[in-house]
């Protein structure tokens, strides 16, 4: 139980629902930034150990102690990878908008009825 | 009405799904085994102090190959879907001798386009741009001056993310961002496209080489130990890492400096 993962856990909630009821196709696309954050934080704080430091070996962590003073580096690496991708899927979302509204003028997604049954 | 129901009982099953996240973890109290293997031994294998980033660069090398490369991927559909119409004529036309109702959404979309500047007309694009007023002096003179130190910082981000927070993608970033300051303050700058793809795939290239070589030097594909591993500590030292994240580094740079000239829109010649 801790104030990261509570606040990721709820961030993810909020872009979930921001995804679901919002209309604007941008709104929709912040929605899913949202939940990207929120799973970043979750991740995050699933690694981080109490009381511990970053995981640089320098002159205040020596490589002998090094296990019982620093926090887990393999989530750091993941989240890191996670921003990327989601910089590059918001990019592309927002690539697929600009398409969308070339098109029709129109951010509205009820304006797109093509796959609705 | 209806639907803000289905949508709060999504929420409210979602929230279950997820909820063990916070009920069900309890953090950790030492490292997990393969953690501690990289912290004990990572150093003394890899030579970079900075543990996150022998975990990215070597130990989970092959997940930041393909994080490169889903990143160009998405730079290439970037690039594909906003290209403009007049690259692609048989596109254009395909409307017109579509459905009638397709051809007639179609006719008013150029002309709202052009229609806040002067005249509607074929080609939009001058239009476009002589609606751009020139930037402030203000705007000009701080990307003037900031431009160069935001290169060299994300320069000095990537050269050095084996010793310190930060990284290719960090370094990257920071370049991409003084190119979208200059992007700004000119609105009539043209960087030229060539150049930024040349150096994106060279970078590319020589990044799977240095994996390559890897096989056939050292242990495996992407293993670090093809060059000496210097001094511990020092800007010269682990192996290939810092060969590796300049080159991510200037890939990720070019690449999101490609994406945001496309985003840019019609005015680029």
């Amino acid at each position: 139980m801790k104030i990261v993962t509570i606040i990721g856990f709820l961030l993810v909630i909020i872009g979930a629902w921001g995804m679901l009821t919002r209309k604007n196709l941008i709104r929709i696309i912040i929605g899913f930034s949202i939940i990207d954050t929120g799973i970043h934080l979750i991740i995050v704080s699933i690694g981080y150990l109490q009381g511990r430091t970053a995981p640089i070996i320098d002159s205040t962590v020596d490589k002998a102690t090094a296990v019982l003073r620093v926090v887990d580096p393999i989530p750091s690496a993941l989240v890191l990878t996670a921003i990327v991708i989601g910089l590059a899927i918001t990019a592309l979302m927002l690539t697929y908008a600009v398409r969308m509204f070339r098109e029709k003028r129109s951010l509205y997604i009820d304006d797109y009825k093509e796959l609705k049954w | 009405m209806i639907k803000k129901l289905f949508s709060i009982i999504t929420i409210v099953l979602f929230m279950l799904m997820v909820l063990p996240l916070i009920t069900g973890i309890f953090p950790f109290e030492e490292l997990s085994p393969v953690a501690s293997h990289y912290v004990s031994e990572g150093a003394d294998e890899l030579g970079a102090a900075n543990l996150v980033t022998s975990v990215i660069v070597t130990y989970r090398g092959l997940d930041t190959l393909g994080e490169v490369t889903v990143l160009f991927i998405a730079t290439a559909g970037v690039g594909f879907l906003l290209r403009r119409e007049e690259d692609m004529p048989d596109f254009s036309e395909k409307p017109q001798t579509g459905a009638a109702g397709a051809a007639s959404d179609k006719g008013p979309g150029p002309e709202k386009k052009s229609g806040m500047g002067k005249t509607p007309g074929p080609e939009k694009a001058p239009v476009v741009r002589a609606s751009l007023r020139e930037s402030s002096e203000l705007l000009l003179s701080g990307s003037m001056f900031l431009f160069p130190l935001l290169v060299l910082f994300g320069a000095y981000i990537f050269i050095h993310g084996h010793l310190t927070p930060g990284g290719g993608f960090q370094g990257g970033v920071v370049i991409a961002s003084a190119m979208l300051l200059l992007m700004l303050a000119r609105v009539s700058l043209h960087l030229n496209h060539l150049v930024l793809s040349f150096i994106e795939s060279l970078s590319g290239l020589a990044y799977v080489a240095i994996g390559i070589a890897g096989i056939f030097l050292a242990a495996g594909f992407l293993d670090n130990r093809i060059l000496p591993l210097g001094d511990f500590g020092t800007l010269l030292s682990a192996g290939a890492i810092p060969v590796i994240y300049s080159l991510i580094g200037l890939k990720v740079g070019t690449e999101l400096t490609n994406i945001l000239i496309t985003m840019r829109g019609e005015e680029q010649s």
